[in-house]
Formats: structure tokens, C-alpha cells, sequence
């Protein structure tokens, strides 16, 4: 069903998948509550807060396997082509989408890339407020990338996930992990509306995700 | 002495949950077979996961004391994180979180297990309860700072050593009681549970009037005095298992039963200010590992040290 590239094979890879996934799962507790729609294996953009580098690895463990094998994170290229050992992940492990934050001439446009994956039987995991919020706002603003793909692929669902605690479990700039609980709640899908304009689409994505956010959410803010 | 009354226990405790698993069985084929019904249902889980926890407890003691200090040392594990997950903690409490889950919690089972009474009695009250608001300040973050070290002072306190005063137990040195320390584990353990369980049965099927309608709909008068009274009479029957007399296991029964309904209510009072029902969702039909052992933390201090005034000689 799917023609994007069919690496996840051989000892290595599986080996180092489920050394991830039970990583995640020892650190955090990570349950997954599947609140607004169902696991299925039809094409979707998963689209998260963005709190820590461990939030796509977090969404992605707590996937069934049939969905995990079908679902590519969308990640910086500058950092995950950084060192061999990242590469290796991104790209054999976790099969990312990997997109240049800076653009030149060369660069392939972003959105052409995510919309090709899409197209090649892939699901899409998307962090809209395109960097990593260590803010006390709970949610920021979204980038426009989400609404562009919508517009390239309108038929395609977007589910909101809210990852829950990541960020008390390792705030930016610590060393030492505390295990504490995460949940990882997965919303009701939101779809491009007929000629809905990019602020009004980027505005409901966002409230919908923010509606996703466990009421318990609220006191672990900072603040 | 030991190991007869241990199969004699363990039979029974088989032999309690198979009933229980058959009226569950019998209950569900009657009312409800192949439909959903809340109760029933959630009966079922709980007896299922009963099974898992007896089974646990058992391999645990088969390793003798090591297996019993580590089967409580990641139940405290478990309960802290559950704990500090429903706790408003800033980023300036991040070292002392740290500081709570891998200094503190294992450095106090450690000592339980080396048998250092002199340090693990104060190493949380004292030492804990001193270094986490020095660990805060240093992180200069002054916003709610009274209630935020309040607050993990407390988790440590319930989850960390409470706890640890259940597999404290087997350092305590009861003259003509050698080797039988486990089965007195047993018995604080069977009397907290038995009495959770006779309240949630009698509460069930008499309770009317609610002793705090505000912390828990669940507890009820007649639940908590039938609940309390049986397993009180439960415990004097377990007297065997002891080395107190009759008498004396009655009183520590009555005593385990109501420390352990304080608890509940005290634990139900912090889930209603964090605005939750369980602390989590661990143990299918019991909610988090705190749900199941809320009782047994308010017991089995007040148990161990009454047993070790009274008739320890260490």
C-alpha cells in the first residue's frame, strides 16, 4: 500500500525501535487514550505540541504497530543529519520526513515533500508551532505549513495530539529525567473546510488541539 | 513454625479469590452475559487483578526479604510517579523531583534492607524533609514555594516511607518468633485489604448514610463499620499467624482497619483537590498502584512501630 521506502527491515532496525519504544514507555508510564477518533491504518497528519526533542518518539511508540510501520515524523534536516547515529534514526528507524529549516534555491519545497509522502501511503507527524514551546503559554501560535498541505491534500484528516507531561519529565536545559506519567490523547479529526481561509483553518486546528489537552493539563503549567 | 502456617495461608487466600472468581463468574452469567454492566464488570477487573497482586506478592516472598524490599520499593516507584503526575510542580522543583526518585526512594529501601533503623526512621522526616526546600531554593523560584515543598515532602512521606514500613517489618526481632516475620506482613496486608474490600461489599449492600460526602460518595457508615468490624474479626482470627494473642491481634486489627479507612479518606481528599477520581490507571478496576495501597500507608507505620514497642527486642 505504500511505496516510501520500505527500510524498516533487518535486525538493527527492529532492535533499535523496540529499544526506543520501551525506553519511552520505562521513562514515562506512556498510555495512550484514543478520545476524538480511532487507531486506523487510513492516511492521517497526526499534529502535536512541540515541548521536547522526545515528543515524535513519545506519539510514535504509543502507536499500534500496523499504524507505526505506516507513520513518518516530519523533523528538521540540520538537526537529524547532524551526526551518524541521528541520521541512522531518522531515517532508518523512524523513516522522517526530513525538511530544511532554512531555504535556498536547492531546497526542495517542504510542502511538496510532506505531500508526496501522503501520497506515497504515509501519515504524517506534524508539530505546527514549528519549534519547541518552553514558554508558560500553553500552546503557541501555528505556522502556516499545516494549512499549506491541508490545501494540497484537503481529503486528508488531521488529528490533533496532545502530549501531556513531557515537558516536567525533561524541561529544556536539564540532564536528569523524572519519570513522571505521560498520556498521549489523540482528538477529534479536524478537515479543511470548502475555501476556509488559512487564519480560520490554523485558528480551529489549534482549538482543536487545545480542546484534546486533558482537563488535568491545566495546574502543570508553569505559572 | 512458619512455613506450614504460610501453605495454611496461602491455600486459604486461593481458595477466597476462587470463590470470589466464581460468584464474579455467576453474577456476570446471570445479570449481564455479553452485555456491559458498570459494576459487575468492574468487579470482575478487580478480582482479576487481585489474582496478579497475590501472585506478585507471593514470588516476592519466595525471594525472601531482598524480594519483598524490592516489590515495595517499585510499588513506592510507581506510586511517587503517579503522585507527583497529579502535583503543580514548577521547573525550579525539577532537582528535587530528581533528588526524590533516585536518591531518597532507593537510599531508603537500601537502609531498610541493611537494617539501619537508626537512619531509615529519619532519613525522610529529617533529612528529606530539610534538603528539598534547599534543593528549591537554590533554584530561586519563589512562586508557591511553602506549598510546592509541601507538596513533594508529602508524596515522599506517603509513597517512600509509609511504604517502606511494610517490608520493615522483617527487621523487626520478636523473641520465639523468629522466622516468621513474613506472615506478619501477611497479616497487616490480608486485614488493610480484607477491610477495603468488606467496606466496598457492605457498602454496597447497606450503605446509606455517607461519612464525607464531599471526599468520597463511596463511604458509607454502614460500610465502614461493617467493613472495620468484620475485618477486625478477621485479624483475631488470623492469631496464628502472630505472636500476639488473640486479644492482641484484634486490637491491632481494629487498629490496621481504621488507620487504613483514614487513609483512603485523607488520599480521597488530595485526588478531590487535584480534581480526579483515581491516581491513575495501572491495575484494571482499581484505578492507580495508590488506589490499591492508600490504606495499607497509613497502617503500616502505626503497625510496625506499636509491634516493634511491644514486642521487639531490636
Amino acid at each position: 500500500m505504500s511505496d516510501f521506502p520500505p527500510a524498516a527491515s533487518g535486525f538493527m532496525v527492529d532492535a533499535t525501535t523496540t529499544a526506543l519504544i520501551l525506553a519511552a514507555r520505562v521513562a514515562t508510564g506512556v498510555r495512550a487514550e484514543w478520545r476524538g477518533c480511532d487507531p486506523t491504518t487510513h492516511r492521517r497528519i497526526y499534529y502535536a505540541n512541540h515541548v521536547s526533542h522526545g515528543d515524535f518518539v513519545l506519539l510514535w511508540s504509543v502507536l499500534p504497530p500496523a499504524l507505526r510501520r505506516v507513520t513518518r515524523p516530519v523533523a528538521a534536516a540540520d538537526y537529524w543529519r547532524a551526526t551518524r547515529m541521528r541520521r541512522y534514526i531518522s531515517e532508518e528507524v523512524f523513516r522522517a520526513v526530513l525538511i530544511e529549516r532554512t531555504r535556498t534555491e536547492e531546497t526542495p519545497d517542504p510542502i511538496a515533500l510532506m505531500a508526496d509522502a501522503l501520497s506515497g501511503g504515509a501519515s504524517l507527524i506534524l508539530f505546527p508551532e514549528g519549534t519547541r514551546n518552553t514558554g508558560d503559554e500553553r500552546l503557541l501560535p501555528f505556522k502556516s505549513g499545516i494549512f499549506r498541505l491541508a490545501e494540497k491534500r484537503p481529503e486528508i484528516e488531521c488529528v490533533p495530539v496532545w502530549i501531556d507531561n513531557l515537558n516536567r519529565v525533561l524541561p529544556k536545559g536539564e540532564i536528569v529525567p523524572v519519570p513522571l506519567l505521560c498520556t498521549v490523547t489523540f482528538g477529534a479529526p479536524v478537515k479543511l473546510g470548502e475555501g476556509e481561509e488559512k487564519q480560520a483553518f490554523l485558528d480551529r486546528a489549534r482549538a482543536a488541539l487545545l480542546a484534546t489537552a486533558p482537563a488535568n493539563g491545566e495546574p502543570h503549567k508553569d505559572g | 513454625m512458619a512455613e506450614p502456617n504460610l501453605l495454611t495461608l496461602v491455600a486459604g487466600v486461593f481458595a477466597i479469590l476462587a470463590v470470589a472468581s466464581l460468584i464474579g463468574f455467576i453474577l456476570k452469567r446471570t445479570i449481564s452475559w455479553q452485555k456491559p454492566h458498570a459494576v459487575i464488570d468492574n468487579l470482575n477487573a478487580r478480582i482479576k487483578a487481585w489474582w496478579v497482586l497475590v501472585a506478585l506478592m507471593l514470588i516476592a516472598f519466595l525471594f525472601g526479604k531482598a524480594g519483598v524490599v524490592l516489590l515495595f520499593a517499585f510499588a513506592s516507584f510507581t506510586a511517587l510517579r503517579e503522585f507527583m503526575t497529579l502535583t503543580p510542580t514548577r521547573r525550579g522543583d525539577h532537582y528535587a523531583l530528581a533528588a526524590s526518585f533516585f536518591i531518597f526512594l532507593p537510599a531508603q529501601y537500601a537502609l531498610v534492607l541493611a537494617d539501619q533503623y537508626g537512619i531509615y526512621s529519619v532519613l525522610i522526616p529529617v533529612y528529606a524533609f530539610l534538603a528539598l526546600p534547599i534543593i528549591a531554593a537554590f533554584r530561586a523560584d519563589t512562586a508557591r514555594y511553602m506549598e510546592r515543598v509541601a507538596q513533594v515532602q508529602w508524596a515522599l512521606m506517603i509513597c517512600v516511607f509509609c511504604l517502606s514500613h511494610v517490608p520493615a517489618i522483617l527487621n523487626l526481632d520478636i523473641p520465639g518468633f523468629e522466622g516468621g516475620n513474613l506472615l506478619l506482613i501477611a497479616f497487616l496486608i490480608i486485614v488493610v485489604q480484607a477491610s477495603d474490600v468488606l467496606q466496598y461489599i457492605c457498602g454496597k449492600l447497606f450503605g446509606r448514610r455517607k461519612v464525607a460526602p464531599n471526599l468520597s460518595p463511596s463511604k458509607t457508615w454502614e460500610g465502614l463499620i461493617g467493613g472495620v468490624g468484620l475485618a477486625t474479626l478477621l485479624g483475631a482470627g488470623l492469631w496464628w499467624l502472630t505472636p500476639f494473642t488473640p486479644l492482641v491481634a484484634l486490637a491491632m486489627a481494629a487498629l490496621i482497619a481504621i488507620m487504613g479507612f483514614f487513609g483512603g479518606l485523607v488520599m480521597s481528599a488530595i485526588k478531590r483537590d487535584r480534581g480526579v477520581k483515581d491516581w491513575g490507571q495501572m491495575i484494571e478496576g482499581h484505578g492507580g498502584v495508590l488506589d490499591r495501597i492508600d490504606s495499607l500507608v497509613f497502617a503500616a507505620p502505626i503497625f510496625f512501630h506499636l509491634t516493634r514497642f511491644f514486642f521487639s527486642v531490636s
